[in-house]
């Protein structure tokens, strides 16, 4: 809770800053204000005194301050590779400013308790992301896209108060604890428009978390942003989606599972097929991670999916949106190094290896992480998911995600193969700034260590 | 921890050549390989004189919730793939010597992750273990392949990638789903060989099947096995001499040694049922390469092709789960790795020394050096399974095991040995013997470093092939301890 509330008063010091002239050392001040949340957060897990806040409306019970925790590792880091882009530019302030309140709302995601704090939390994290899609105004791409994740968003917004309406309608609350008590003492006895309502909050969040077929705002969104912010969207937001997702229906409707689970079968299945075969045929690496988020996505889904023994579904999805984060963060980071002054075709990477080694072995190292190769971070990812559905009826998806994952490492290893085998088309050397340089190489270290020692991720917890 | 070491050892010197500087690289590396080649001698005079000592096990736990330990040591058969892997890697650095290739602290440091990568596969005594080191040793030998291959490397070496790696992913599934079925002594689930090994048994015929079939693609397209061998003859000819050294030399040997530890104790209803198509499967391999073998002009692309008949023979003469079948199976890895590294480096000497590698191009090359025609003659025997060279004795225990099966298999599995002979002679005419086809092409003495490094093979295959009692000795025991169990 300490940790929220410090995100959000830095965000309101942020808009402060060109007003009485500290701009210069607001980075500083933000990421000094981040390490302190965390460790404000680490403490609270240490020691948890009041967990529920605001007559119940947020409860910082232990996932959602370990998710936090994610939230603010990806966020610290995101700062830091940001300031090379955020240098000259004259508005810095009101990015800044932007993307705390995304992160203050996204940490409202992972500790909502009430279906109000969901709203709110995932208005307070859209509504500046649409505007920093946008950021780059004399650009068409990014007006398209802050226009479109506009429209899309607005609109799973509405499914979700509809959803929630028909809920509270049928249930009479918005509590969470609440509405599963009430599903509990009246089983079977609910009216058809109570589960109408769930299915329409299905289909918000998995918009949300751009999962097929809701997916067609991702591809244009990722691709016509500004790459940091692309960035920002991939983990915080996605980590902060799940979170939510996993408590809305893993808590909520936890006993009505037999109406969402066709669905979410279907929406799996379509995302795995869908988000491979189209990024297989991407020419542009921006819209391929576009299309492989939809993939970590259906992944993630499937945990969710199989529910089982809850404590290992939330270490496979806090372990998954970590591995996940970081390995995008360091791919996120080259990107934006490699791609300052051209496009962002996969020609951009040619030769890589001889222009930027580090770069490219950092790189190297994401991509083997995204594609779930081991000792990497996502390899146990992937393996938490595939154990966790090895326990349900659904072994079939397995296969599916198996030849899919075949698939995605064909996307991943294009970048690879255009690093260290294409000449390059531009000998020059690619620079990157200090701070840029070691977040790249910090991610790419964490997602070896988190790869090869899992277990204090894997057994966060264990009852 | 002698067997931890065995491990860790070759990957702190990974690191250190890969902060080497220049020309140092190969050296550091050379002499990286050969102190394992001694540290695993040690480990074998240890295992002589106590198979049971607790220096040739080490089990510590890596991620205690999920039942994963780091489980390594040496049986028999880990104890001989774990040799024949530290005494072919220095050899292969050596042959290294006549190439230049550039930022060569990254190419040996490669090599040495490798050899970390397979001794890990082959002493694992963790199923999770197994498949991360499974995995680990295809990512040096990519890099290998694609840094320093011949011509359409991308293609090629990304094709190899996607290939085993489809496989190793359906042999997690059957893994992860022996591992959910699976009940330790705790109570607990449990990666451990033995738990996995029960918990197979458990299962019934229909559900054995299945995981027979999971896994056994994983260790089919490494081996390779007809027909998940597409990725391999391209492969071969493209990579590097060292590259496909360590790939037919070791890495071949993974998907054989697989089917031993890791497949027959798991499934013996599965292979009751399917090993008698995966038998056939192996050797339509073994005549199938034999005869493209035998209209190859490029020699490379030949020994490729040979090396796939004769590790698809090893296949079937393991999937025959008699003791024959596995204690030949044995020897003919030791004399295949051994006898593959010959090959291809005599088909880089030839390159390097005339230019081409076309068999119909090169003649009469032993009237230019004699030596050299000697050193080849004896690979070569040693290739067709002569008596009195180390593919003998391999290939007649194969054979031997595959008859108590099928004579039907047996007599098709023998058409190879006829068929390997004819290839192997008919290059050897080509290349060595007769008039010199093209005036241009010159052949000059041996560099040094070739020249060491064949002898040591010629003195292995020989030594070998009189005395392969060295071998069975080791082995011996595991054979009894996996046939006890096969019961």
């Amino acid at each position: 809770m300490k940790g929220f509330l410090v995100i959000s008063i830095l965000g309101v010091v942020a808009m402060l800053a060109e007003i009485f002239k500290f701009k210069k050392i607001l980075l500083p001040l933000v990421v000094l204000g981040i390490l302190a949340a965390y460790t404000l957060n680490f403490m609270e897990w240490e020691h948890p005194f009041s967990i529920s806040y605001f007559q119940n409306m947020i409860a910082f019970d232990k996932v959602a301050l370990a998710f936090t925790g994610v939230i603010l590792i990806t966020a610290f880091f995101w700062f830091i590779l940001a300031n090379s882009t955020y240098e000259n530019e004259p508005h810095m302030v009101d990015h800044y400013a932007l993307v705390l309140f995304a992160i203050t709302g996204a940490i409202m995601l992972t500790a909502f308790t009430n279906m109000t704090t969901l709203f709110m939390g995932i208005e307070i994290m859209s509504i500046p992301l649409y505007v920093l899609a946008a950021s780059k105004k004399n650009k068409i791409n990014s007006n398209e896209a802050g226009f479109k994740y506009l429209i899309m968003g607005s609109f799973a917004s509405a499914f979700l108060l509809f959803g929630i309406a028909l809920v509270y309608g049928a249930t009479g609350s918005f509590d969470l604890n609440e509405i599963r008590a009430y599903i509990a003492s009246n089983p079977g006895n609910m009216p058809s428009f109570f589960y109408a309502g769930v299915i329409m909050m299905l289909i918000a969040m998995c918009f949300k978390v751009s999962a097929a077929p809701f997916h067609f705002w991702a591809p244009d969104v990722y691709h016509g942003s500004p790459t940091i912010i692309t960035a920002l969207m991939s983990t915080v937001v996605k980590t902060a989606a799940f979170a939510a997702f996993m408590r809305l229906f893993m808590i909520g409707f936890n006993g009505i599972n037999e109406t969402w689970t066709g669905i979410l079968i279907v929406v799996i299945v379509l995302s795995l097929i869908i988000s491979n075969i189209t990024a297989a045929t991407q020419t542009n690496v921006k819209r391929m991670l576009a299309y492989s988020s939809i993939s970590h996505a259906a992944f993630m889904l499937m945990v969710i999916l199989a529910n089982v023994r809850s404590n290992l579904s939330v270490n496979a999805i806090l372990y998954y949106s970590l591995a996940y984060s970081i390995g995008s963060i360091t791919a996120f980071g080259v990107l934006n190094a490699v791609t300052k002054y051209g496009n962002e075709n996969f020609e951009e990477f040619n030769g890589l290896g001889k222009r930027n080694p580090l770069l490219a072995v950092c790189m190297t190292i994401a991509m083997l992480s995204l594609a779930g190769i081991p000792i990497t971070a996502g390899f146990f990812a992937k393996y938490f998911v595939f154990t966790a559905m090895m326990t349900t009826s659904y072994k079939w998806l397995l296969i599916l995600a198996v030849l899919t994952s075949a698939v995605g490492v064909y996307y991943y290893f294009k970048v690879i193969i255009a690093m260290y085998f294409k000449p390059a088309t531009n000998e020059e050397p690619v620079e990157i700034d200090m701070g840029g340089k070691m977040v790249v190489v910090l991610t790419a270290l964490i997602t070896i260590i988190i790869g090869v020692v899992p277990s204090y991720i894997a057994e966060m917890f264990s009852n | 921890m002698l067997a931890g070491s065995l491990i860790i050892f070759p990957l702190i010197a990974a690191i250190l050549v890969f902060m080497a500087k220049g020309k140092g690289a190969r050296n550091l590396a050379l002499g990286f390989s050969i102190l394992q080649f001694a540290l695993s001698l040690v480990a074998l005079f240890q295992f002589k004189h106590n198979p049971a000592s607790h220096h040739l096990l080490l089990n510590c736990t890596w991620v205690k919730s999920l039942g994963i330990n780091f489980a390594v040591g040496l049986d028999g058969f880990a104890m001989l793939m774990v040799l024949l892997t530290t005494f072919l890697v220095p050899l292969i650095i050596v042959t290294s010597f006549k190439n230049t290739y550039d930022r060569e602290n990254i190419f040996y440091g490669l090599i040495l992750l490798m050899q970390m990568a397979l001794v890990g596969v082959f002493m694992a005594n963790d199923g999770f273990l197994f498949y991360v080191f499974w995995e680990l040793a295809l990512i040096p030998i990519y890099f290998i392949c694609l840094m320093w291959g011949g011509e359409n490397r991308g293609k090629i070496t990304f094709k190899f990638f996607v290939y085993t790696l489809l496989g190793s992913l359906f042999m997690l599934v059957g893994l992860v789903y022996l591992y959910n079925n699976s009940i330790s002594l705790a109570g607990t689930k449990s990666w451990a060989i033995q738990d996995l090994i029960n918990s197979g048994r458990s299962l019934g015929e229909s559900q054995q099947s299945i995981i027979f079939w999971l896994i056994f693609i994983a260790f089919a397209i490494k081996m390779p096995i007809f027909p998940f061998h597409t990725w391999q003859p391209d492969t071969y000819v493209t990579a590097p001499t060292q590259g496909t050294m360590l790939l037919s030399g070791i890495m071949a040997k993974m998907g054989t040694f697989g089917v031993m530890k890791w497949l027959l104790p798991i499934v013996p209803l599965g292979i009751e049922k399917w090993g008698g198509i995966a038998i056939g499967l192996s050797i339509a391999g073994v005549v199938y390469g034999s005869c493209i073998a035998i209209v190859q002009k490029d020699y490379k692309r030949l020994i490729a092709y040979s090396s796939f008949a004769h590790v698809g023979l090893i296949g079937a003469g393991i999937l025959t789960a008699t003791a024959q079948g596995l204690q030949g199976a044995m020897l003919q890895m030791v004399a295949h790795g051994i006898n593959a590294v010959g090959l291809f480096l005599i088909a880089d000497i030839l390159l390097r020394h005339t230019g081409t590698r076309d068999i119909d191009k090169l003649g009469g090359i032993r009237s230019m050096n004699g030596n050299f025609a000697v050193l080849f003659l004896i690979v070569m025997l040693g290739a067709v399974a002569l008596p009195l060279t180390s593919g003998f004795p391999g290939e007649f225990l194969l054979i031997n095991g595959i008859f108590q099966f099928s004579a039907t298999a047996a007599a098709f599995a023998g058409l190879s040995v006829i068929l390997g002979a004819v290839y192997m002679l008919r290059s050897y005419q080509s290349i060595m013997l007769g008039d010199r086809k093209d005036s241009n092409i010159t052949f000059g003495s041996l560099d040094g470093s070739d020249k060491v490094v064949l002898i040591i093979i010629c003195a292995a295959i020989i030594a070998f092939g009189i005395y392969p009692k060295a071998l069975t000795d080791i082995t011996e025991p595991a054979v009894k301890a996996l046939m006890q169990n096969l019961k």
